[in-house]
């Protein structure tokens, strides 16, 4: 009997002689949220499909709760659900009739089948839309729809593929609730996703993926501290005032602001951003008056240039420093 | 808990564990003809969303049926009248086989989506996406043949086998035409795009259906064209459906044609779904 949901060993997808995916470790505890983060291109998709059994691995082995995926694909099909990143429902269908057909597949006969299609639309408030067709839907409403469709057979472990890119941020917040709700439901579930807040937000662990390869595993503390913290930007109204906030920085926070060239703004790093309410208000107290401030987080780009050494946009080039493995 | 029994609780109940469940290693053949059901209603309700796909099979055999009866009656058979018995079977045949070609672009176009994504990640029998599609386009045939057999009907037609052979005439037709489509899900699923596959039929299809005795009598083609007109499988089908309908008599030609269809699905049907599940 195994605590793992998903074991992978060295997975490879060769497509032409674009090394896809290019040795793939991946450990996904049972009952966990597992990011796997990274840019366009990366690989995600593709190590996805091979997890799901939808593409076969090259090379490398893979199992889900136990399953070889290559060896026993039809046990694996019924342990999972998959979320595609693009909308794997059918466009003439309505959203009721979608259900219904997915229910129809996964076993559920006539007032079953129509039970749970119902009991799904409401939770994914889809009752409204139920019956018009698909063109219609927003991108939120699709995704939901997909979502709900990868939940019918309440699989133990689901795959979520970038599940909010293009979203609106209030979708997106109703999304991560959503994935919450099913992670409190004993769910497994792998996440896949080119934001860096986003995998913060829900993975407990988080596998940066660079070019096929993992390049950084870890929780999303033990990451972030391998790229740095956030940083608060402070720009000041005088410039002579610069002393006074060097000392109130490094006796609220105890670290060391850095100084930029024109000497007006402040560079902070914050290990904990509920500190700068003691920072403002400690400045205010020395009268130190400010022209604005900003909070900057570390963005996916900066993980990628500290992890890898390159920007993310490097991934879309011709790859001259590739080394076959 | 078994199975799939699980699917049965409602959402927001606690999901049981992988380690927890019994799972099977195969399909049953009942799961094998409910899930090819389910997705036969599925491109059901696509014929129905889509009505101009229906055209060819509406068109067609209007068109097609007046032109040739028209045209070549007269040079033919002598006089219209004369030749409706001899055109009616093979423009059936014609028209419905040409439309089970469209069973493989549609189906390409299909597999195209998203959707097939979902299909493939679930534990259902593998023919049934192929096989459900197949079993939909059944509803074009029925159409095809009720158009071209009405045409005829009202142009004077009056077949000698009675409602019975003509039924049943109309049954081989609709069974052969589905035999077929095996061979053009095969084109689908492994060719690049729609367009192509449209492309391969239209080069099969057209030798086969006008190298036969469709549209003339045999005996008025160049020796070497016999040949090979008497052997091809169309001949045997528009000469069992003259005679179903005509005459009402199950000739050899039934047999012939069945056997034949037979082994079609039995070759193509394996070859279709294999290079489906390879397809990446
Ligand atoms: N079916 C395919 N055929 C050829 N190349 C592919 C195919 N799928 C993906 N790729 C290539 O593999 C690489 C990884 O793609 P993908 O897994 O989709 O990345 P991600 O999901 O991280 O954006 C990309 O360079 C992409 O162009
Ligand atoms: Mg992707």
């Amino acid at each position: 009997m195994t605590t793992t949901a998903i074991e992978a060993e060295g997975l490879v997808k060769i497509f032409g002689d674009n090394r896809a995916v290019d040795g793939v470790d991946l450990e996904v505890a049972t009952g966990s949220v597992y990011g796997v983060l990274g840019p366009n291109g990366a690989g995600k998709t593709t190590t996805i499909r091979m997890l799901a059994t939808l593409l076969r691995p090259d090379a490398g082995r893979a199992s889900v709760f136990g399953h070889d995926v290559a060896r026993e694909p039809f046990v694996v099909r019924q342990l999972i659900g998959v979320t595609g990143q693009y909308a794997s429902v059918d466009e003439t269908l309505s959203a009721t009739e979608n259900l219904m057909l997915f229910c129809r597949l996964n076993g559920l006969k006539g007032a079953a089948a129509s039970r749970r299609t119902r009991d799904l639309l409401e939770e994914f408030h889809l009752v409204d839309a139920a019956a018009r067709p698909l063109r219609n839907f927003s991108g939120g409403m699709r995704r939901r729809l997909d979502l709900a469709a990868s939940l019918i057979a309440q699989p133990p472990l689901l795959f979520l593929d970038e599940p909010t890119t293009g979203l609106d941020p209030r979708t997106r917040a109703q999304m991560w609730e959503t994935i919450r709700r099913l992670v409190a439901t004993g769910s497994t579930v792998l996440l896949t996703t080119q934001y860096l807040d986003e995998a913060d937000q829900l993975a407990d662990r988080i596998a940066v993926i660079d070019r096929g390869r993992v390049v950084a595993e870890g929780t999303a503390d033990e990451l972030k501290s391998s790229v740095g913290q956030q940083s608060l930007q402070l720009t000041l109204a005088h410039a002579a005032q610069l002393p006074s906030a060097l000392d109130a920085v490094l006796d609220v926070l105890g670290v060391a602001a850095t100084p930029s060239p024109e000497a007006r703004r402040l560079t902070v790093p914050v290990a904990d951003p509920a500190r700068v309410t003691d920072l403002l208000v400690r400045l205010r107290g020395a009268g130190v008056d400010l022209d604005g401030l900003s909070m900057d987080k570390p963005t996916l780009d900066e993980v990628f240039l500290t992890l890898t050494g390159h920007a993310t946009t490097d991934a879309a080039s011709p790859e001259l420093e590739e080394i076959p493995a | 808990m078994t199975t799939l029994t699980t699917a049965r609780t409602t959402p927001g109940e606690r999901i049981v564990p992988g380690a927890e469940r019994t799972l099977r290693n195969r399909v049953t053949l009942g799961q094998a003809v409910s899930d090819t059901l389910a997705m036969a209603r599925r491109g059901l309700i696509k014929i129905r969303r889509t009505p101009e796909q229906l055209i060819d099979v509406t068109v067609q055999p209007i068109i097609f049926t007046l032109m040739f009866t028209y045209i070549f009656g007269g040079a033919i058979s002598g006089s219209v009248a004369a030749y409706l018995p001899v055109i009616i079977p093979g423009i059936l045949v014609q028209t419905v086989i040409t439309t089970s070609a469209v069973t493989g672009t549609q189906l390409r176009e299909d597999m195209d989506k998203g959707v097939f994504d979902r299909f493939r990640s679930l534990p259902i029998a593998r023919i049934a996406p192929l096989a459900g599609a197949l079993v939909a386009d059944t509803v074009r045939y029925l159409i095809a043949t009720t158009l071209t057999i009405g045409m005829g009907l009202l142009m004077g037609w009056r077949p000698g086998g009675g409602v019975g052979g003509v039924l049943l005439a109309a049954l081989l037709v609709v069974v052969c035409a589905w035999s077929l489509s095996w061979i053009f899900a095969f084109l689908g699923v492994i060719a690049r795009n729609a367009g192509s596959v449209q492309g391969i039929s239209f080069l099969v299809l057209f030798p086969l259906t006008f190298l036969s005795n469709a549209f003339v009598p045999v005996d008025t083609m160049p020796g070497w064209l016999q040949g090979f007109v008497d052997t091809n499988p169309v001949s045997h089908l528009v000469t069992a459906v003259r005679d179903l309908a005509g005459t009402g008599t199950v000739s050899g030609q039934v047999g012939v044609a069945l056997l034949s269809c037979g082994a079609v699905v039995a070759v193509f049907a394996p070859l279709a779904v294999r290079s489906y599940m390879k397809k990446a």
